[in-house]
């Protein structure tokens, strides 16, 4: 049975490199959105929802993999616990996403224009939930529930380094219960509210589904990311084949339900041939945004779904870590398939669309070296870590 | 003759890092016959003992490609050949239906025919004898302790230096097992009679007790799906009614809605006097009446309404309707006679609406206004 080393979990910085970089990637990326403000406010508005829609994905999707595993009682995970911590501190951040995006509600959603849709049947009876006033609210409701959960989960975690109180497991356990439900009705708004509702003829009753499915797998490709960069850089070494293992395969499997939830949405669709349902698909099938639709289907299900299929790639670190950025991109991709087509334009590309990654990930490392520097890098007085190190499969 | 002959030593460990560390140092050590168990699967394991991949998964590929082709023949030959349906109005060959079902039938054709593939091929069935059955180890290593066992037709086998080096590697209940020739080389005969017989027998009793108690003792219907229902049906007789007949006639006097019964029975004169044609001679009603005329009245009348049709010299003669009488009669007094018949002419109101019959009377004057056309006609 391995021994924890002695300098497990100590509070460690990125290299000056590192943080060098996450600082000039903020910056260049703060820039680029400014500017594309002032260029064309309009077309930085759909890239902002896509960049907003990403991070909330990682943010919120993180927190969920915490509350699940204190809810399923789950050992193998709690050495990299703190990973999904830090990520899930994003939620902090990303509501400052949106703020941008709420002086431009104009330019993203038509029924937010009262006299547009005042003569139509549709958008008046949707009117009582789709209109800016409840929109805002619900906007802040989601966002202050993710970050009071957050909140608690890091505080008992981080009290457990120093009081060693396994009572503080179980409250954690029974907060993750709580926030099941809290969390499945939050991402089904975020995904109404910010994706569904571009088009508000349109309705999808999986649409929060399929959102939750990109979620989880992209909380699980930044995860699995971080604890590999972690491993390697000597922040997380005791970590085993076993638990990238673990890791891949729950990504292999997100990327299943993906591709699964995916298909359900289009076949429904596709069966009950309605054409206040079926507008939001043909839209993707023509004008060059079939190439698009054919992509996305290659990039985030087959290539992925190839690539992780054996039991050898899912313990190879190059090939996880590749993987991971590519899932990562692919629920970038997601993202703008679900959300430009509503730009209209053709398939707009060009330094806006490159601009808003770059300050993601800015802004990701600047979060993460903040994080690491304050906190220790793994649960130290967790009850279950020592079971957790040791984990076989 | 029973005969007693040395199989393998066993050992016993209580952790997987345990049992793995022992199939790499039996592996290192150079033993090459020798084989684990373990209560569940161990990762790792293959790599430990140096094991080449298993050819399984080439089944399960095939197998699982044969039902996904397979799966789509099918579908295909279904709605393409054998019975073309419109369904929703799409295209017969709908591939995204084809979808669920494919993957279906790829599921249960790779994960089930490669468990009869193992079955068949690895445990060599139906012969199912082997040394380590029934034994303490087995029992062991099924519950919670992970063993291994050095088999003796190792070539490097020798029984003292495999206690001796299971010993240091901390195995626990180093034991051997011992085999009878006789019973290991039994083979079970796949077409035994007794066995069939208790398996046929088995399988009458489980499905007639089943039919049983599910369609006679416990008989519920959970969901009727409005199949049977407390009414009467159509052409069924019915216990209510004295006379037996489920279906009942209107009340007399009973009128249908929007529809008022012929005022003018037996009145043709009333109904000359008071009827109006309420449809005006636009080009649409005459057609129509020229329709209705040549359906049902041109076979007695004629084409023309000069009473000349092929029936001549076979019935009563019918009347010309270029009479005088008929010319100077009102409109009501033709409908009354289309309406109630007229000598040896039926009535047609179950054959002709109302509004057609007004048409033909449209028709009618037409055709009299051409027989006797006035020279201010042709200008």
């Amino acid at each position: 049975m391995t021994s924890p080393a002695p300098d497990l979990g100590v509070r460690k910085e990125f290299s000056e490199k590192v943080k060098r970089l996450a600082w000039i990637l903020l910056i260049v990326g703060v820039l680029l959105y400014g500017a594309g403000y002032l260029i064309d406010a309009k077309r930085s508005a759909f890239n902002n929802a896509i960049g907003f829609l990403f991070l909330a994905s990682v943010a919120s999707g993180s927190i969920f993999l915490v509350a699940l595993e204190y809810l399923a009682g789950a050992v193998w995970s709690v050495p990299m616990r703190r990973v999904n911590e830090f990520l899930g501190g994003l939620v902090a951040v990303v509501p400052f996403l949106a703020i941008p995006l709420l002086y431009h509600l104009h330019d993203l959603f038509h029924w937010s224009h009262v006299e547009a849709s005042a003569g139509d049947t549709l958008l008046t009876g949707k009117a009582p939930y789709l209109n800016v006033n409840f929109f805002i609210i619900r906007f802040v409701a989601v966002f202050l529930l993710w970050n009071l959960f957050y909140f608690l989960f890091t505080r008992n975690s981080t009290k457990q380094d120093s009081t060693r109180d396994p009572r503080l497991t179980t409250i954690n356990a029974r907060l993750g219960a709580a926030f099941m439900p809290v969390f499945a009705i939050t991402v089904t708004l975020t995904a109404v509210d910010w994706a569904m509702s571009l088009e508000p003829h349109w309705y999808s009753t999986i649409l929060g589904v399929y959102y939750f499915s990109g979620t989880v797998l992209a909380a699980l490709a930044a995860a699995t990311y971080t604890v590999i960069k972690f491993h390697e850089n000597g922040y997380l070494p005791n970590l085993r084949r076993d638990h990238f293992y673990s890791l891949g395969a729950l990504m292999f499997a997100f990327i299943n339900f993906w591709a699964y939830i995916a298909f359900s949405q289009f076949l429904l669709i596709w069966y009950a041939n309605l054409p206040e349902e079926t507008f939001w698909f043909m839209k993707r099938w023509k004008d060059g945004w079939e190439y698009v639709s054919i992509l996305l289907i290659v990039v985030h299900f087959v290539v992925p779904y190839f690539a992780l299929l054996t039991q050898d790639s899912k313990m190879d670190l190059k090939r996880l870590k590749l993987m991971a950025i590519w899932i990562l991109f692919a629920h970038l991709l997601d993202m703008y398939w679900l959300v430009m087509p509503t730009y209209g334009n053709g398939i707009p590309f060009g330094w806006m669309e490159i601009g808003f990654p770059i300050l993601l990930v800015g802004l990701v490392l600047v979060v993460l070296s903040y994080k690491v520097k304050h906190n220790n890098l793994v649960p130290v007085g967790d009850p279950k870590l020592e079971r957790g190190l040791s984990f076989r499969l | 003759m029973n005969e007693q002959h040395l199989f393998s030593i066993t050992a016993l460990f209580d952790t997987p890092d345990e049992i793995i560390h022992a199939a790499e140092e039996a592996d290192k050590a150079g033993y090459t016959r020798f084989d684990v168990n373990t209560p569940y699967p161990v990762h790792g394991m293959d790599r430990a003992m140096r094991l080449k991949p298993s050819r399984l998964g080439v089944f399960a590929l095939v197998f699982g490609l044969l039902g996904a082709f397979g799966g789509v023949a099918f579908m295909t030959w279904v709605t393409l050949v054998d019975y073309p349906l419109v369904i929703g109005g799409k295209p017969f060959w709908s591939w995204p239906a084809f979808v669920p079902i494919a993957f279906e039938v790829t599921v249960i054709l790779a994960s089930v025919l490669t468990v009869i593939t193992m079955i068949v091929l690895y445990l060599k069935f139906p012969n199912n004898a082997h040394p380590l059955h029934d034994t303490l180890y087995m029992k062991r290593v099924s519950s919670d302790k992970f063993g291994i066992t050095i088999q003796a037709d190792d070539p490097k086998f020798d029984e003292r230096e495999v206690r001796a080096f299971l010993g240091k590697m901390g195995g626990k209940d180093i034991a051997p097992i011992y085999f009878d020739v006789e019973e290991l080389n039994h083979r079970q005969k796949l077409f035994n009679p007794k066995f069939f017989s208790v398996l046929a027998a088995t399988a009458f009793v489980v499905s007639a007790t089943t039919y049983v108690v599910f369609n006679k003792v416990l008989y519920m219907e959970p969901f009727s799906w409005m199949s049977t229902q407390e009414k009467l049906k159509a052409q069924r007789p019915s216990e209510l009614f004295k006379d037996g007949i489920g279906m009942r006639p209107p009340v007399e006097g009973t009128v249908a809605r929007g529809f008022l019964p012929y005022a003018f029975k037996g009145k043709p004169d009333e109904a000359g006097k008071d009827l109006v044609n309420p449809l005006l001679p636009t080009k649409e009603v005459l057609e129509r009446g020229k329709s209705q005329y040549l359906t049902y009245c041109s076979p007695c009348h004629g084409n023309f309404a000069r009473g000349d049709s092929r029936l001549q010299g076979q019935f009563p003669n019918p009347p010309t309707l270029h009479s005088d009488k008929v010319r100077n009669w009102p409109d009501g007094n033709i409908y009354h006679v289309l309406t109630e018949g007229q000598n040896i002419m039926p009535s047609y109101t179950s054959q002709i609406s109302r509004e057609d019959r007004w048409a033909i009377v449209h028709y009618i004057r037409v055709l009299q206004r051409a027989h006797n056309a006035k020279e201010s006609d042709l200008k």
